[in-house]
């Protein structure tokens, strides 16, 4: 992507939001969607429709773990490290997942696949141990469908 | 021609229903069959899931877990399958519950207005519109409805609140950031009977006097914000939302402090998620300042059967000043796992060996946290306690959103406690002092504690006193409940014995 086109696609997403009642988040979760992650760029322009400052952006970004500011891996797995699918052995299965595809928590693959994330429930508690993949949702898994459900997706 | 019900909810696929819709499709073209899938909600009986029914002359009969490959032989011979359950109303798990505010789910289509009408729906907004304002809280008072978002804070009380404060702009906010370990209630719900969320926002709306409503869903639901999106739009062309009351979906971004109201509020501002002191309550001063009904979804959802039945009808069922049903989320190394709405009063005990049916994994159970990461853990000892507002909090407990999550024994509890303090580190707001700096402190005190120093204790205990004492909300004040009750019900994990930590 250019950057010319990363600044068509963030004005895109910011024109969209900018009816709302309290269009921030709206607006950043549309940025990431249109250009994956929240851009540099992207900053001073989100500045300018809120009128607002920059430093007050960045501190929004910042607070919210799903708000990224790098590129991420085009797809993402993220597995469950809650109470509840501990209780069914999520931590030697995450040891076993993560030696199997070679990534820690927050790492991307070299090339660009998938990004490996933590997250502290699904919901889907009562079929753990849970992950999702992409908007997937996975239970019951095990180290080998996890590996599995990976290698399907490019 | 055929009808065959196959969740649509995380749940069901999650352990593959999308794969068994499809080979249901498929095999049934092969046989030149005509029939009609339909993802409904889920049941609640998780442990079966992906749970199929095939309706046939107007009766359902159950069928799980299902995978693709028995989806032939299902076909042929349903009546013989060996993993047939009969009719899910007649399963001693489900037969046994009280289902009112999960009545529909898993019952009808989610997206089906005119289903939901056909099994009760729009009652209680219609009796509602029938009704004033003041005539409408009060009955939802007269319920003993309690918030069911984990303070337990009278719905009815809040609502006249906000009825009386002045203004010509309020809101109604549903509060759909279920971040809690071993939850799942908001989610079902959403998933499987979005139109009944919805009917309990607008009478809220009417009962209030507030024209918009925004319900704040967490990120890490993606399915319940398709259907919450969808819905809202079918309820719009329906008639229910538009005229008086309307309402937005808003997606959160990954903060479990969101889920604290005032914290909420600020995010749906496009502000950083903080907690905001109080007073002034966000029933006065909430969003953007403007008198504001904060509430969960089973709250919320709880109202239309509550309109369409009388207050009475609802207060009758209960224990003390637990008024009304709950829906239970048991989860965990647990055999029977799922969604289990009843009266309070059930014991500890019976939700978790007689329900639950034990753990999965045939070992003792050790302990049980009950309501989320800032829940205490319960040790067998005290499995008598009545599941209750008050009767857990005698405990030195707390039911919260009605999470139970079941470990076996081979859990760690130092381990455990060590887990909660570092969550509360991460998930920290930041605000307050005792919160931010506590959980850190806390993490290191018990990793002295678990090398081998005793002289950490007494630390930890006094550390436990100030966030109980001096943070600003629960996520620092409640963190204290699973660090302490690990300590005081398994005080040889932290190298000491019974009578010393007593
Ligand atoms: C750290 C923290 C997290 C919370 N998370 C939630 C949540 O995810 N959902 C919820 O309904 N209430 C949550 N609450 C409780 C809310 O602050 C508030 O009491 C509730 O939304 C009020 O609705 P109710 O009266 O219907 O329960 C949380 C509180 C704290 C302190
Ligand atoms: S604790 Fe893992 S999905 Fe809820």
């Amino acid at each position: 992507m250019t950057e010319t086109e990363i600044r068509a696609r963030v004005a895109e997403a910011i024109a969209a939001q900018a009816g709302r009642e309290g269009p921030l988040l709206p607006m950043l979760h549309a940025i990431q969607e249109a250009v994956g992650h929240v851009p540099d760029e992207a900053v001073p322009m989100l500045a300018d429709a809120m009128q607002t400052t920059t430093a007050e952006i960045h501190g929004v970004i910042s607070f919210y773990h799903d708000f990224k500011r790098a590129p991420q891996g085009r797809h993402r797995l993220r597995l469950c490290r809650a109470e509840s699918c501990q209780a069914v052995g999520a931590a030697a299965l995450h040891d076993e997942v993560r030696e199997r595809i070679g990534l820690d928590w927050g790492e991307t693959t070299p090339d660009g696949r998938l990004t490996l994330e933590a997250v502290y429930c699904l919901g889907l508690c009562a079929c753990g141990p849970a992950a999702m993949l992409d908007d997937r949702p996975l239970g019951r898994v095990d180290a080998e469908g996890l590996a599995a459900a990976v290698a399907e997706v490019r | 021609m055929l009808t065959v019900w196959v969740p649509g909810d995380a749940f069901a696929r999650a352990v593959g229903a999308d794969a068994v819709a499809e080979a249901v499709r498929r095999e049934a073209a092969a046989r030149g069959v005509d029939v009609r899938v339909i993802r409904n909600g889920s049941r609640g009986m998780v442990w079966l899931e992906p749970l199929v029914e095939i309706e046939a002359d107007g009766r359902r009969t159950g069928f799980g877990p299902i995978t693709p490959a028995e989806v032939p032989a299902l076909l042929d011979a349903p009546v013989t399958h060996p993993k047939a359950i009969g009719p899910v109303e007649e399963h001693p798990w489900f037969a046994s519950q009280t289902r009112l505010t999960f009545a529909r789910v898993g019952l009808t289509d989610p997206l089906d207005l005119a289903a939901y009408e056909a099994h009760g729906g729009l009652k209680g907004w219609r009796k509602a519109q029938s009704m004033s304002p003041a005539e409408v809280v009060a009955e939802v008072t007269e319920s003993g409805l309690r918030g069911r978002g984990g303070a337990g804070f009278p719905t009815g009380i809040k609502w006249n609140t906000v009825l009386n404060a002045p203004g010509p702009q309020k809101y109604i906010v549903c509060n759909a950031d279920e971040g809690d370990s071993g939850t799942f209630a908001d989610r079902m719900l959403m998933e499987g009977d979005p139109f009944c969320l919805i009917e309990g926002m607008a009478i809220a709306g009417h009962a209030v006097g507030a024209s918009m409503g925004y319900c704040y869903i967490r990120s890490e639901y993606p399915d319940a914000i398709r259907v919450m999106r969808a819905a809202v739009d079918i309820a719009r062309a329906g008639g229910l939302l538009g005229a008086h009351f309307d309402m937005e979906i808003r997606v959160g971004a990954g903060a479990y402090v969101c889920g604290e109201e005032t914290s909420l509020l600020n995010s749906l501002e496009g502000r950083r998620g903080v907690v905001r002191a109080k007073p002034p309550l966000p029933a006065i001063e909430g969003l953007f300042g403007k008198p504001t009904v904060v509430n969960n979804v089973i709250s919320l959802a709880s109202v239309p059967i509550i309109m369409a039945k009388g207050g009475a009808f609802y207060r009758d069922f209960g224990i003390g000043r637990s008024r009304g049903t709950m829906p239970l989320q048991i989860a965990g190394n647990v055999k029977y796992p799922g969604l289990y709405e009843c009266a309070f009063g059930l014991t500890l005990g019976q939700i978790v060996d007689e329900i639950g049916g034990g753990t999965a994994s045939g070992r003792p159970v050790k302990a049980v946290q009950v309501g989320g990461p800032l829940g205490a853990y319960f040790p067998r000892e005290l499995f008598d306690t009545p599941f209750g507002y008050e009767e857990f909090g005698a405990k030195e407990g707390l039911i919260g959103h009605a999470g139970i999550v079941v470990f076996d024994d081979t859990a760690d509890m130092l381990g455990m406690a060590r887990f909660a303090m570092e969550f509360c580190a991460v998930e920290s707001c930041g605000k307050c002092t005792p919160c931010r700096i506590g959980a850190t402190r806390g993490v290191e005190t018990l990793d002295r504690i678990a090398a081998g120093d005793p002289s950490a204790l007494p630390l930890l205990t006094d550390l436990c006193e100030t966030m109980r004492l001096g943070s600003l909300c629960a996520l620092g004040g409640f963190t204290p409940y699973p660090v302490m009750s690990a300590l005081t019900h398994f005080p040889d994990e932290f190298g000491l014995r019974r009578e010393a930590a007593e």
